[in-house]
């Protein structure tokens, strides 16, 4: 059973959605027990970095899903804001991320190309995956998905690079670290990409 | 590469679709619901859904419809009509929607662009401003009610304004080109995208993909959204809903950017 953890933000119905389409059981979890017995977590978000790690920490499901995560080593696929706070830190925020992944969120607006950029960074891109990415199985080379965002992540260990988009630099548009990964895209909104991508993640 | 945005705007008037020209004579085109399931098969890469009956009846957004809406629609979503507070914004983005639409409460109050800004976050508040060249001289004015009040403030100090105030996106509307399928206001559109730093996105106008090929040749990576070209086919107008395919939005782009852009 997939646990989509709702803690305030994000599309949780989309996600509902695509999995009843896919015919893959999914449960939304709203408070720690609701975590029980999962074997595959969902951590969407959109907005804002602070505002994420608040409401997460005001969820009560924090300390659970650490437990789940980094102990019993269930797989977590973090996305957009979700995936952002895997890192340590956003230069968006103050507040620490979950640290679940090495890394740090950076603003596109302090790139030297910021001015010839267009922000947010909004619309379809293409994603280049490392080669070894379970998520992006069974895609052809043409991998697209919705982007919309302000910030991206910069890894710590290249190890952790899941997949490259380019938008004034080729910045890391999924991560992975052993059980955990993050895609800074919008899988849910992503047609059949995103609907092959949420698949592969449900059969790792 | 970040591709262009082709997007479908639908307009709700009396719980049906609608298709304007000049932003009179609507013209039943079908169901929203319908239209949105057509629109995830073709898969198209974004969708605007305008209510056009919101603000004039002065009524709140019809949740209903866009919870239905939100619940069957596979690619992101901007909803617009309307929307004159906070809580009713986050409660839209609550029901799954991507991007919420301001308009009239926006020109009246330019304050609730930032206060909305503040809890779904820029990239979701999206300012729509219909425009219609002035009689004389060559500025454009902001008109809101589907074209009924003219807010005699123009198209670039609005836009730069929204910016300002921490619009994520901004979508020009022209009320001239509306339903007239004969292309879009090309020097308009080039003007607005060389004076704003946040995506873009150009409504009116649209007849054909080449129109679509002109404004991404004239204005770079942009949203290029249209009503009839995606709800009618034929010089009679009748009402199928159409959208590219993969090989001619790729051809699209190809014909646009240049074939470098196209890998």
């Amino acid at each position: 059973m997939i646990a989509i953890v709702d803690y305030g933000l994000g599309n949780i119905l989309a996600f509902s959605n695509m999995y009843k389409r896919l015919n893959i059981e999914a449960r939304v979890a709203r408070v720690a027990d609701d975590l029980t017995g999962a074997d595959k977590i969902i951590l969407p978000g959109v907005g804002a970095f602070d505002h994420a790690m608040e409401l997460l920490e005001a969820s009560g499901m924090r300390e659970r899903l650490d437990h789940l995560v980094l102990n019993d080593k269930v797989p977590v696929l973090g996305i957009c804001v979700g995936m952002q706070i895997l890192a340590k830190a956003s230069d968006e925020g103050k507040r620490a991320g979950l640290g679940w992944i090495d890394g740090r969120v950076r603003a596109f607006k302090s790139l030297p190309a910021a001015n010839e950029l267009a922000l947010p960074h909004m619309g379809w891109n293409d994603a280049a995956p490392v080669a070894d990415m379970p998520l992006f199985r069974q895609m052809k080379d043409d991998a697209r998905f919705y982007f919309l965002h302000s910030f991206y992540f910069e890894c710590a260990n290249e190890d952790s690079v899941g997949a490259t988009a380019r938008y004034g630099i080729d910045f890391s548009c999924a991560v992975r670290s052993g059980n955990i990964y993050g895609v800074q895209f919008h899988p849910e909104k992503s047609h059949h990409w995103g609907a092959r991508l949420l698949q592969n993640f449900a059969e790792l | 590469m970040l591709r262009p945005r082709i997007t479908p705007c639908l307009l709700v008037h009396d719980g049906g679709l609608v298709k304007t020209v000049g932003f009179k004579d609507p013209k039943y085109v079908g169901d929203p619901i319908n239209a949105v399931k057509i629109f995830n098969e073709k898969e198209a890469d974004e969708l605007i859904v305008l209510d056009i009956d919101a603000t004039v009846n002065n009524v709140e957004p019809d949740f209903k419809l866009i919870a239905r809406l939100a619940a069957e629609c596979r690619m992101p979503l901007c909803y617009g009509g309307g929307v004159r507070t906070v809580q009713q914004a986050k409660k839209i983005i609550g029901l799954g929607v991507e991007k919420v639409a301001l308009s009239a409460a926006a020109l009246e109050d330019p304050d609730l662009i930032t206060r909305i800004a503040e809890e779904i976050g820029s990239q979701s508040v999206v300012v729509v401003l219909d425009v219609k060249k002035r009689l004389l001289g060559k500025e454009y004015d902001v008109w809101t009610h589907n074209g009924r009040k003219n807010t005699k403030r123009t198209v670039l100090e609005v836009a730069l304004d929204a910016q300002a105030r921490g619009a994520g996106e901004i979508v020009i509307n022209s009320i001239e080109h509306d339903g007239k399928m004969k292309g879009y206001d090309l020097a308009l559109a080039l003007r607005v995208r060389e004076a704003l730093h946040v995506p873009m996105t150009i409504l009116g106008g649209a007849g054909s993909l080449d129109d679509i090929v002109s404004l991404v040749r004239t204005c770079g990576v942009i949203g290029a959204a249209a009503g009839s070209l995606f709800v009618f086919k034929g010089a009679y107008r009748a009402v199928l809903i159409n959208y590219p395919n993969p090989a001619q939005k790729d051809e699209l782009i190809r014909a646009s950017l240049g074939a470098a852009a196209a890998q």
